[in-house]
């Protein structure tokens, strides 16, 4: 799914727990209904008990046969030995023991960790910044900048990979600029090159994220009201004190939102590793997400591409947890 | 509120850099995609676009992407619009939990599923077929639909089911006369994020096409660039045809867009 799915989930998961939760107490739209309903019709407009029931069935259906379960058969292809062909081998847990030690799953752990500082930490400064600039500052433009800077969020990433191959590569516009800038010894076919190829992909997830980012920190703060930030000028409170003490407060709800979407990007991010650079040079940047793929169906290795699956999946479940958590003990 | 000319100046020094940072590798595809092919002459090359479009059977590529998102986008929008109905507006035993395991779904990552989903598909003799691309992301988006239907369904009025109650309208017609024309920016805003997603999706369409067959916009250009690595002019030409439509569509609709992403992570 995608970053916006993602930020709904995580703030729907933070804030009420299900239709009858403490959460819709005194809404808007007349909630109460709900409970002195209980034992009536389901709805104004609806007589039968199984209505409701029959009007989710369809969508039931569909999600539950492409979605729900096929993950269930991937938990049991992980249990076996299969090539994608023939018979397969029932190995138990096996295919997991296997991957605690298997360089290419670790590298792909330790590369999707240094991956969130790119698609997670810089975006969520850079965010920051912009976000807090166009509350406060009285921007002209503020529409223009908006959605340039948000663009690239709009883009195949297939599309932003040739982009960024271009200009990383060995004579490509970055090199050129280094050049001319008398900076040769800087100059490299970054994505090649097994120390920068790492960083060169995370730098692409930096310029992809931080428009998510902005504009989800700025939906935090315009909620702020306009007097706050009045009453802390007449205080005195310069920008960076006025940033400290009423803004960043505030969006910590969008924060956390923000960093669980672009963590959870750096985890996937399987279309721009398999176009830049196919998690090479050696294992310099594969990722859970390319190991699945490169396992189950260029290795023949079913049930450890299904293994890696569902640790990914694990991994990204815990992470929305952690983070519903946080968001409850804030609300 | 005031702020000082020294801090204006500086916010706009600021936003014109990341601005520009944005802007860069757009523009640079963009100039690349009209420069001169390997031993051309000098000089904007538009005839690029035409050499690619034909070489890279973008023609073909781009009507896959356009049916494959006319079903998921239709599908899911039904789909939700139904789920959503009854989770939003109706009381009944075990909605909560069935609310849930649709949220669920918001989490799977497709990575998780397109290994069994090939595996089973193939024994069915369905991959390399639109329903193949489109089923699993109408699986994605009912989900995604779901959610976003039920938050906006629960935000309308209650006198708005019980005046079409009195007028002897049942659950259908409550839905199709009243609640579905009161949601259309709601509805608008999922249909362009569905589409676009569907648009935009890679994993999904790669694994569930192992010949070639029914390849979707991203895929021909993968392909493309499998084939014509060293000619970048043609290659970025390419890749302008195959994000255009999106950048297009996201430039008239984008007060709507970020409006509803606005309102989305605002609502709760």
């Amino acid at each position: 799914m995608t970053a916006i799915a993602g930020a709904r989930a995580a703030r729907e998961g933070s804030d009420a727990s299900g239709p009858d939760g403490p959460g819709d107490a005194g809404g808007p739209g007349g909630r109460g209904r709900r409970t002195t309903r209980a034992g009536g019709p389901p709805s104004a407009v609806v007589r039968g008990r199984w209505t409701p029931y029959l009007f989710i069935l369809p969508a039931f259906l569909v999600y539950g046969a492409f979605s729900l379960y096929p993950l269930i058969r991937a938990a049991q292809f992980s249990l076996y030995e299969w090539s994608g062909f023939g018979a397969s081998t029932f190995v138990g847990l096996d295919n997991y023991i296997d991957l605690a030690s298997d360089p290419d799953f670790r590298a792909a752990i330790v590369n999707a960790l240094v991956l969130i500082f790119f698609y997670a930490v810089l975006p969520l400064i850079v965010g920051l910044v912009l976000a807090a600039i166009l509350r406060r500052g009285q921007v002209r433009g503020m529409g223009f900048f908006r959605t340039v800077i948000f663009l690239p969020q709009v883009i195949a990433l297939v599309v932003v990979a040739v982009a960024w191959r271009h200009i990383y590569a060995p004579s490509g516009p970055l090199n050129q600029a280094l050049r001319s800038l008398g900076l040769d010894s800087l100059a490299r076919g970054w994505l090649g090159d097994p120390g920068a190829a790492l960083p060169a992909v995370g730098f692409i997830g930096t310029w992809l994220q931080m428009g998510l980012v902005m504009l989800l920190l700025l939906a935090g703060m315009s909620r702020i009201p306009d007097e706050q930030f009045e009453a802390a000028r007449l205080d005195g409170a310069g920008p960076f004190q006025e940033f400290f003490a009423i803004t960043l407060p505030s969006v910590r709800g969008e924060i956390v939102v923000a960093l669980v979407l672009t963590i959870i990007a750096a985890l996937k991010t399987f279309d721009l590793v398999y176009m830049t650079t196919s998690g090479g040079p050696g294992n310099a940047t594969t990722v859970p997400s390319y190991e699945v793929y490169d396992r189950a169906f260029q290795l023949r290795e079913v049930g450890s591409g299904s293994a890696v699956a569902i640790v990914l999946t694990a991994l990204v479940f815990a992470i929305n947890l952690v983070v519903t958590r946080i968001g409850e003990r804030e609300s | 509120m005031r702020v000082s000319k020294a801090e204006t100046t500086m916010n706009y020094v600021v936003l014109a850099l990341f601005a520009l940072f944005a802007l860069l590798p757009i523009l640079t595809i963009l100039t690349t995609a009209v420069s001169p092919k390997i031993g051309a002459d000098p000089g904007i090359h538009l005839g690029n676009f035409v050499e690619a479009w034909e070489i890279g059977g973008f023609g073909e590529s781009l009507l896959n992407s356009l049916i494959v998102a006319a079903i998921v986008v239709s599908c899911a929008l039904v789909l939700s619009v139904l789920a959503g109905y009854a989770f939003g507006t109706m009381t009944f035993r075990g909605s909560t939990v069935l609310f849930y395991l649709f949220l669920l779904g918001l989490m799977i990552p497709a990575e998780a599923t397109v290994i069994p989903l090939f595996f089973d598909l193939r024994s069915l003799g369905l991959t390399d077929t639109y329903l193949a691309i489109a089923l699993p992301q109408i699986a994605q988006s009912v989900a995604f639909g779901t959610f976003w239907l039920r938050a906006q369904f629960r935000s309308m009025p209650e006198s708005l089911l019980e005046a079409a109650a009195l007028d002897g309208a049942g659950p259908v017609k409550a839905l199709t006369r009243v609640l579905v024309p009161a949601s259309i920016p709601a509805l608008t805003t999922l249909t362009v994020l569905v589409f676009m997603w569907t648009w935009n999706e890679f994993l999904i369409a790669l694994v569930m096409t192992p010949s070639g067959q029914r390849r979707t916009a991203p895929l021909g250009l993968s392909n493309f660039q499998g084939q014509y690595t060293s000619e970048i002019a043609l290659l970025s030409a390419g890749a302008v045809i195959v994000a255009l439509p999106m950048v297009i569509l996201f430039l008239f609709l984008q007060r709507h867009f970020i409006r509803g992403m606005l309102e989305g992570a605002n609502k709760s």
